[in-house]
């Protein structure tokens, strides 16, 4: 069999996404990064919630799947826990994962379960057209905020860090080259991983500018073992560092949780439950 | 009214966290395993500890369909018990009570028991319930061996307590014994062979029918009254090699399950109300993408937190139309322990060949209760599998959402080559794709309602339209759905025998309505009788709606007997209204006869009226 290309993995389907927007980096990235572990396409599976870049299954030919808004992580951890076999990578924007869908990050990590969540952070909701999202800085003039938004942006990699997610990483759609090695390591990693893709949209909430000046990869000598550094590298709003904070490897995973209970549950059949309900 | 023969309902009734639910749950078990068919019901309040609880159990020589109406035996623990059920009492009842309730000496036979005494006396005061527990082994003539080792299976986890336990059931037993020796007025003979049985509770019974489906996959929240049937499963499903997730909400539970059923596990989810309300968006998309799903509700009382420890019927409308958009599904309504047990077999069955959202409409009464119950035996059809592609169709231009004439198209799962496909939550084409296109979205809704359709053939198959008994072709009918059926025959016997003709139907799927059977049952009604225990009238309504035209065409009035309290119907609820019914029609027919017999005296003088006018020769004014 020979080498799989990037283009292999590409769908029939033509992107929706606005030109220059940064989710057709991400793509490129992923179908790269699946090329480059060579992974058939039939044992890959990709969910998504509801935005812009929750579209994304559909340009794949993977198996794929568009949920509901915000309930991607639970969608994904299904597959997974229904396929171990399957490599999953979860989709979705800023407003799906940290705004609607927030709650269930906390418990992804917690559970370690083996999947790739990707979230495609332009700091605005674009498929509604330019409404502030949670990771808006403060004071963004909108149509929905004539006066400014009055809320504080969320820092999402100090939150999954605080939820002890156990691999954490940020990029940048200007740096795709970057990104694949990221999603590289991330599909590779045995356990949850979330990634920040600072992916701006170009037609409600152009960032490219400032983050092609703010943004610098993480400091040479950062030890991904060190939470701590990793928190005090997070809480560095001036400066966006990219790559990979924090990364713990020797988790169990969920699925290798479940077949140790497995192993402790003792043998039963239908037929010997009913024989124990018997008067 | 009096209960038919052979049955003594026995309740005990005392603060929660005293042991009241302990006694009477192993006082079934006890009595079950001495021969007798027991029916249980229990009613606890919402907080964990405190409030007055109620256990209530019937115990009969013969089958038993409902917990029974008056109490002929109360256990009073405690003052509370005799102030809120003294009324609700058989005429002589027996009252089993501790020495320090007050029960004042009338119509009633007392039987004081110094229960708490007793337990003070052995330095186990939390044993004052077993001391009542020995108390009413001796009344029922139960065997105290029998009582002992159940004991001590029952309460194997707490073994630090179990032999005071054991004691105070002693003591209880030999106090009773020495202080009331003659016959009690309600034991029953004890039949001599005790025949086989399970001891069933809905819950266990749903948690069974699931594994028995091939069930491999669960994911759900804590939610009462739902949350027994989700711990048997996490007990469970480990060793029958599936996998069991405790969720952080039900929107989790529901969008795991269905990412579970993508990658081609049989997937269970179980809620109550407040649970449904959340899951009905994901319960849209199990039904747009077509994923199989089976959701199990157990009904309590609403709206919003209601009274989450009583039971309704209240859902229905959540269950037959919740969400937005039209999202084709099926509703299946269980009628008794057993039935839960079937019908969650086959609602997986119809969710994976039919690629569809299926929820099990049960509620807390049916759920929580327990019931001796012959082996459940096989299924009438054992669990269908998942349509699949043939290696052809993979082989070629494979299409996940084809149209079909049945409106089934085959699904794969990830791992299958070739069968890679998009689930959209989107209008999509028969790839998958999003088309948004007006022709395409009204064909695929078409597709997706048909599956409904098609499987009404399979339904009839399996015997699973409809339950009918009673006078067939009788003028006047009973209709209803779920767990009030056990009152329904209880009801339906007592007028058989009262020469009182009524038939009765049960419909097996509320989605779809078994109609066939429906307009047959009202074909030959000049009125039914719909009773349903929430506010509204719900089913009643459904029927309305739904059957207007066979109702209008016949004239069949439709009754509906309402109930919405938090606990089931009575018998004699029930009774009193279908007799209420036919007497409203025996009324109603004396008046259209009354106006019959007019018209017939008026036609009869109109010769003479007519005659007389030409003698007259006429006026012309």
């Amino acid at each position: 069999m020979t080498k799989p290309k990037a283009n292999d993995y590409r769908g029939d389907v033509k992107p929706i996404w606005c030109p220059g927007c940064g989710d057709h980096a991400v793509l490129t990235a992923v179908m790269r990064a699946l090329a480059q572990l060579e992974l058939p396409r039939e044992k890959i599976a990709v969910a998504s919630g509801i935005g812009c870049s929750s579209r994304f299954p559909a340009f794949l030919k993977t198996y794929g799947i568009h949920g509901i808004h915000g309930r991607v992580l639970p969608l994904a951890t299904g597959i997974k826990l229904g396929s171990p076999e399957t490599t999953v990578i979860a989709v979705g924007g800023d407003g799906d994962g940290f705004s609607i869908g927030g709650g269930h990050i906390p418990h992804a990590a917690r559970r370690n379960v083996d999947l790739t969540y990707i979230v495609m952070d332009n700091s605005i909701y674009g498929m509604t057209k330019g409404q502030p999202s949670p990771t808006s800085p403060e004071g963004v003039v909108s149509r929905a905020s004539p006066y400014g938004t009055q809320e504080r942006p969320l820092n999402p990699l100090l939150m999954a860090l605080s939820y002890d997610v156990s691999f954490i990483a940020r990029c940048f759609s200007g740096k795709v080259r970057e990104m694949t090695e990221i999603f590289v390591q991330a599909l590779q990693h045995p356990g949850f991983s979330l990634i920040q893709v600072l992916s701006p949209c170009v037609t409600f909430y152009n960032t490219y500018g400032h983050y092609n000046e703010v943004t610098q990869p993480l400091p040479e000598g950062h030890d991904p073992g060190d939470r701590l550094s990793a928190i005090q590298l997070a809480m560095n709003t001036e400066t966006q560092y990219l790559g990979i904070f924090y990364r713990d490897e020797d988790r169990p995973t969920y699925n290798q949780r479940f077949e140790a209970v497995q192993a402790l549950a003792p043998e039963t059949t239908l037929d010997a439950i009913f024989e124990s309900l018997k008067r | 009214m009096e209960q038919p023969d052979a049955t003594v309902v026995v309740r005990i009734a005392g603060e929660g966290g005293e042991g009241t639910i302990t006694l009477g749950d192993l006082f079934t078990r006890i009595a079950a395993c001495s021969g007798l068919e027991i029916y249980s019901f229990r009613t606890y309040s919402a907080e964990i500890r405190g409030g007055q609880v109620m256990y209530q159990t019937r115990l009969g020589i013969d089958r038993v369909m409902t917990e029974g109406d008056e109490a002929n035996v109360l256990v009073a623990m405690n003052q509370q018990a005799w102030i809120e059920e003294h009324e609700d009492l058989c005429k002589n009842a027996a009252i089993i009570h501790d020495a320090h309730v007050q029960v004042p000496n009338d119509s009633h036979q007392g039987f004081p028991i110094p229960a708490e005494a007793i337990a003070q006396e052995l330095e186990w005061a939390r044993g004052k319930n077993f001391v009542l527990l020995g108390a009413l082994g001796w009344f029922f003539r139960l065997d105290l061996d029998v009582a002992a080792d159940l004991v001590r299976q029952q309460m194997r986890h707490h073994p630090e307590s179990l032999e005071k336990n054991l004691a105070a059931l002693r003591r209880g037993y030999t106090f009773a014994q020495q202080t009331y020796p003659e016959p009690f007025p309600f034991a029953l003979d004890l039949p001599d062979t005790v025949e086989e049985r399970i001891l069933l509770s809905g819950a266990d019974a749903m948690a069974l029918g699931a594994l028995a489906a091939g069930c491999d996959f669960y994911a759900g929240y804590p939610i009462t009254p739902a949350t027994p049937t989700m711990e048997s499963l996490a007990r469970y499903l480990p060793a029958f090699g599936g996998k069991y997730v405790q969720v952080e909400d039900e929107m989790a539970a529901i969008n795991m399950a269905i990412g579970a059923s993508f990658a081609g596990r049989r997937a269970l989810t179980a809620t109550s109300g407040p649970g449904l309300s959340l899951m009905t968006e994901g319960l849209g998309l199990a039904s747009m993408a077509e994923i199989p799903l089976v959701l199990i509700n157990v009904q309590r009382a609403g709206p919003s937190t209601g009274l989450p420890t009583k039971t309704s019927q209240g859902d229905l409308f959540l269950s037959l139309y919740g969400g937005h958009g039209d999202a084709p599904r099926f509703v299946l309504a269980p009628d008794s322990v057993k039935d839960c047990y079937f019908k969650t077999i086959y609602a997986f069955s119809l969710a994976e060949r039919y690629q569809m959202p299926v929820i099990v409409l049960s509620d807390q009464a049916m759920a929580s209760r327990q019931a001796t119950t012959p082996l459940p035996g096989e299924p009438w059809n054992g669990p269908l599998a998942r349509l699949t592609p043939t290696p052809e169709e993979l082989a070629g231009d494979y299409q996940r959402y084809a149209f079909t004439d049945t409106g089934l198209s085959p699904m794969t799962h990830p791992g299958v080559p070739g069968g890679m496909y998009l689930a959209e939550s989107l209008e999509h084409n028969a790839y998958g794709y999003p088309d948004q296109t007006p022709g395409n979205h009204e064909q695929m809704m078409r597709k997706r309602a048909r599956k409904v359709e098609t499987a009404r053939e399979m339904l009839a198959d399996w015997r699973m339209t409809s339950r009918r008994w009673g006078d067939r072709g009788a003028p006047f009918g009973i209709m209803g759905w779920g767990s009030t059926r056990g009152a329904v025959r209880e009801v339906t016997k007592r007028l058989q025998a009262q020469g009182i003709h009524v038939e009765a139907i049960y419909p097996h799927t509320l989605l779809p309505m078994p109609d066939q059977a429906i307009v047959d049952f009202l074909s030959t009604k000049r009125a039914i009788l719909v009773p349903e225990l929430n506010f509204s009238g719900q089913f009643g309504r459904m029927v309305e709606h739904r059957y207007y035209k066979e109702l209008d065409e016949r004239n069949v009035h439709i009754y509906q007997r309402k109930k919405e309290q938090g606990v089931p119907f009575k018998v004699r609820e029930i009774y009193e209204a279908t007799l209420e019914m036919i007497d409203e029609e025996r009324k109603l027919w004396n008046k259209e006869h009354g106006e019959i017999a007019r018209i017939f005296d008026t036609v009869q003088r109109l010769g003479e009226a007519s005659g007389t006018f030409e003698k007259d020769g006429g006026h012309c004014d």
